[in-house]
């Protein structure tokens, strides 16, 4: 059992700055999150996007803007826990309970969730069928390349994942890439690579080409998969794999007893706080009057979120507001030396 | 104001008032039309606001840049007709707009 003053659900710039914010005022905590880097939405979905409207930064990517906070709350030496998703949450003596699907296990008088819009999830084939074979013969990811070993194989998708895993698996197997349009999006080397595989036959190129249906009872056969204009073909398949990025899911977050509207938390904006005593939300998934879904609301949010923290984590103590410009106690929870 | 309207997948159909200037998407949120999620919020990173343009809408509206079409790629069930409604930007032009909603989002 993990302890610590504060558990932060969500490693996005949310989550990392409560970090520093609790950091700072001399709080310990823990970050979890179900992907396997920090950074949420920023590093998933636009790493390479700028962003204009972080107060003081004119122009960064999400990914510069991550590594800038993961630099900012260094000093705190925080435990990240990624990889993991929080299954369940219980309270004992009031303590909160958390409780990852790898089984770890954490105790703290608070919790923060700067969850987003939930977490990130393969997005899954559209057909019913899919989901008997998922796992089996039909993958959102690949983890063991071996297994493909002289197969038949359709890939699914026209991004870098789909064209790069083409390439790589036509080495030794029979592959077919499928995708809805024409126009694939990758880097043009990778581009040029398919086109050089599918002239010598490597690879079969299908487009503009839907999946309709899976053959097979308890065993995959192949795939049925219908052209723009209405026509079927038959492809022999033993593996799909299928890559059209990811999505947000709620998840068991939906479970802890909090009130949820709109898929999104309601807070007091005193403290940040949800319905439960000790449990806070803040960033894209908390709402309230006025909220804007902004990073700089989520930093507002984070701080405001932290110092309530404080109550529960040092019930004898009083919290004392302090500038990180003047205070000596911050400025040795930074590590900085003294002058 | 121009006048929506969202037809859902089983041919329910929702006309409501959007100020020209908002997208598509946000028409829908104001107005709590089921079916469009749009989780990422407008900043065209989750296709999780997908419609179907009908074919006498399709043509009227600013084609989609390379960027949509690439996150329309990631859409539930994709067609020709595939939008993204936060891409879709309501103008007096647009007064009468159907817009189909898909059976889900993700």
């Amino acid at each position: 059992m993990i302890k610590t003053d504060a558990i932060v659900i969500g490693a996005g710039p949310t989550g990392l700055f409560a970090v520093h914010q609790l950091g700072i005022i001399g709080l310990q905590s823990e970050v979890i999150d179900n992907l396997d880097r920090a950074g949420g939405q920023c590093i998933e979905l636009y790493p390479d996007k700028p962003i204009y409207d972080i107060p003081g930064i004119p122009e960064c990517t999400g990914e510069e803007l991550t590594n800038g906070l993961l630099k900012q709350i260094k000093p705190f030496k925080t435990n990240f826990h990624l990889g993991q998703r929080v299954e369940e949450i219980k309270e004992e003596n009031k303590s909160w309970i958390v409780k990852t699907n790898t089984g770890t296990l954490f105790s703290a008088p608070n919790i923060i969730i700067a969850g987003g819009v939930g977490s990130f999830e393969p997005r899954k084939l559209s057909l019913k069928d899919s989901e008997k074979f998922e796992g089996k013969q039909i993958f959102y990811s690949v983890t063991n390349k071996n297994l493909f070993k002289n197969k038949s194989i359709s890939i699914f998708g026209g991004g870098d994942s789909a064209l790069d895993w083409a390439l790589e698996l036509s080495k030794s197997n029979k592959v077919t890439l499928i995708h809805r349009r024409n126009e694939f999006r990758g880097a043009a080397h990778t581009l040029s690579e398919i086109k050089k595989k599918e002239k010598e036959g490597k690879i079969i190129v299908k487009t503009p080409y839907n999946l309709k249906s899976i053959e097979g009872d308890k065993t995959m056969t192949g795939i049925e998969i219908e052209h723009e204009d209405g026509k079927l073909e038959k492809i022999k398949s033993d593996y799909i794999l299928s890559f059209f990025g990811l999505i947000m899911k709620l998840g068991p977050i939906a479970d802890w007893g909090l009130n949820i509207s709109n898929k999104t938390i309601p807070v007091d904006t005193k403290s940040f706080q949800t319905n439960k005593e000790g449990i806070f939300a803040t960033g894209d998934i908390c709402t309230y009057p006025g909220k804007l879904k902004l990073i700089l609301s989520g930093f507002h949010e984070a701080a405001l979120a932290a110092r309530a923290c404080f109550k529960r984590a040092r019930p004898n103590e009083t919290y004392r507001f302090e500038f990180t410009t003047a205070s000596k106690s911050i400025h040795d929870r930074l590590g900085l030396k003294s002058d | 104001m121009p006048k929506i309207t969202y037809i859902s997948h089983n041919g329910k159909k929702n006309t409501v008032e959007v100020a020209t200037g908002l997208s598509v998407m946000e028409g829908a949120i104001q107005n709590n039309i089921e079916g469009i999620d749009a989780d990422c919020g407008g900043s065209m990173a989750c296709a999780t606001c997908h419609v179907y343009v009908p074919e006498n809408w399709f043509n009227k509206i600013e084609k989609a840049h390379e960027a949509e079409q690439d996150m329309i790629d990631m859409a539930y069930e994709p067609k020709k007709n595939s939008r993204l409604s936060c891409q879709i930007t309501v103008s007096n032009e647009l007064d009468g707009l159907e817009v189909i909603t898909p059976i889900k989002q993700t």
